[in-house]
């Protein structure tokens, strides 16, 4: 029978919660790495004991954990405690948390500024790891989504990182301005038909796509209108929360945007607006099922500044028609005085043939529904808020 | 010898429970208990300096002998208590809140 385990990143660690296939039965370990911030956490699908997760602290800067047995045990890749601190070739080891912008001459335009939120110039600064994204293909390969927005790469098990600056350096990088949340990378797709294309989402910036494994870069943003900038239908600006697609029909995209949900039938080249008859369409997450491609979730928040569901009622809506029509899911949630808010990397999918649907709360409750959202339980009721939650489906 | 006192946070990711002992070549300065303190544990690097600049992460502070050196330049002598071990380093996190 199969298995499912949840990677849920918190304020103050991270928890993974197991149980089989019934799902009604929960394991919960940790907190791993109490006290510090977890931004997010995920598996391989090569391999699925190796899992990678992002670790921060505004004290102590950025480190990359990594695990090889399904997150019994954890170390940062390329520095054992105890072990020479260079390889026998002399290289130093200690650099799975370096992560630094190329500005080399060789890949062509390094950039000094981005713009600051009053728009003048401002220098690119690391901060942290938003989302950590395996190749489905070799568990070495894993990609980063940053914090000021630029995308890294290892292949090495996240003992070194190399940026993919053609990102960045595409044109209209010195015009992006963080959001709320500050200037991040926090959206990676991997196009599981098409090893070189790439999909990723900037706030607020907007969304990128690359059609040559990351050399080149261009923005995809047609159809989007954002009221909150100058020019609303701008080719960059706009606040995208998230993206999210199926793997089985990746040129048909879906986004959360500051406000609208969108959707797109050409891998990005334009958008057009699906929110229909949501009863807000402001939100963070937005998530596809597993087994058909047309039905989706998002979780409707009141407004930008009010971070949580419209009337205390807290719903999972979904569109089994790929949008504009919606039906709210509210089986085992929260109905009266609910006032969390559900982050963009909080929701998460599995693949069991009734497939599992997940999100975790800034008030610290991970709620499940084993039936693609038709009833819901909380696993958990009081983490530390959750930053994010991912499943991973074992065979 | 020198000690070094480090945030529990640190510790954790060092895989100590107590001070550090180091022994360092040289004077003792900033930076040479650092470099000492990342060469023996290199999962350090980056935590307490940036990797590139080698800078002070900004809600990091040093101490000695009951004196903020913080702001100290990187290279100047610390007091002979610290290079023989008397008193520790400390290498403390900043009151931040959280």
């Amino acid at each position: 029978m199969s298995n499912v385990r949840v990677l849920v990143g918190t304020r103050k660690g991270a928890f993974i919660l197991t149980s089989d296939g019934t799902r009604e039965k929960w394991d919960v370990s940790g907190p791993h790495f109490a006290g510090w911030e977890i931004y997010h956490l995920k598996g391989s699908t090569a391999d699925p004991n190796r899992i990678y997760a992002s670790q921060t602290s505004g004290w102590f800067g950025q480190i990359i954990q990594r695990s090889d047995d399904g997150g019994q045990t954890w170390f940062q890749p390329g520095t054992p405690a105890g072990e020479p601190n260079t390889t026998p070739e002399g290289m130093p080891k200690g650099e799975s948390n370096k992560f630094v912008y190329d500005t080399s001459d060789e890949t062509g335009k390094p950039l000094t500024t981005h713009q600051w939120y009053d728009g003048t110039p401002h220098p690119w600064e690391f901060k942290r790891v938003w989302h950590l994204e395996p190749s489905p293909d070799d568990p070495d390969t894993v990609y980063a989504g940053v914090e000021d927005a630029a995308l890294f790469r290892s292949t090495d098990g996240g003992q070194t990182w190399q940026e993919l600056s053609g990102l960045r350096g595409h044109g209209t990088g010195s015009q992006w301005q963080p959001g709320a949340g500050g200037l991040c990378l926090h959206s990676i797709l991997l196009d599981p038909r098409n090893r070189e294309r790439i999909f990723v989402a900037i706030s607020a910036a907007g969304a990128f796509r690359t059609d040559d494994g990351g050399a080149t870069w261009k923005a995809i943003n047609q159809g989007l209108h954002s009221e909150y900038i100058p020019d609303p239908t701008a080719e960059i600006g706009h606040c995208v929360h998230h993206i999210a697609l199926h793997p089985g029909n990746s040129n048909v995209l879906f986004m959360q945007k500051h406000w609208d949900v969108m959707r797109s039938n050409d891998a990005g080249d334009s958008w057009h607006e699906v929110s229909g008859n949501l009863p807000t369409d402001f939100g963070f997450v937005i998530d596809v099922h597993a087994h058909e491609p047309d039905t989706i979730y998002v979780v409707p928040i009141k407004s930008d500044s009010e971070h949580y569901p419209p009337d205390g009622k807290l719903r999972v809506y979904r569109s089994r028609s790929g949008g504009n029509e919606w039906e709210a899911l509210t089986n085992g949630l929260p109905q009266s005085n609910c006032y969390v808010n559900v982050l963009r990397d909080a929701m998460a999918i599995d693949s069991l043939d009734s497939c599992g649907v997940y999100f975790g709360t800034t008030g610290g409750q991970v709620y499940a529904s084993p039936d693609a959202g038709d009833t819901w339980a909380p696993i958990v009721r009081d983490l530390p808020a959750v930053l994010s939650v991912e499943v991973q489906t074992l065979t | 010898m020198i000690l070094v006192v480090l945030p529990a946070h640190l510790r954790a990711l060092a895989g100590i429970t107590r001070a550090v002992e180091l022994e360092i070549d040289g004077e003792a300065t900033r930076r040479s208990i650092l470099d000492a303190l990342e060469a023996r544990y290199p999962m350090l690097r980056g935590t307490i300096r940036d990797h590139v600049a080698g800078e002070r992460r900004p809600l990091l502070r040093f101490f000695a002998c009951g004196e903020d050196v913080t702001h100290e330049p990187a290279d100047a002598p610390l007091p002979q208590a610290i290079a023989s071990g008397a008193e520790p380093f400390f290498i403390v996190g900043a009151i931040a809140g959280g």
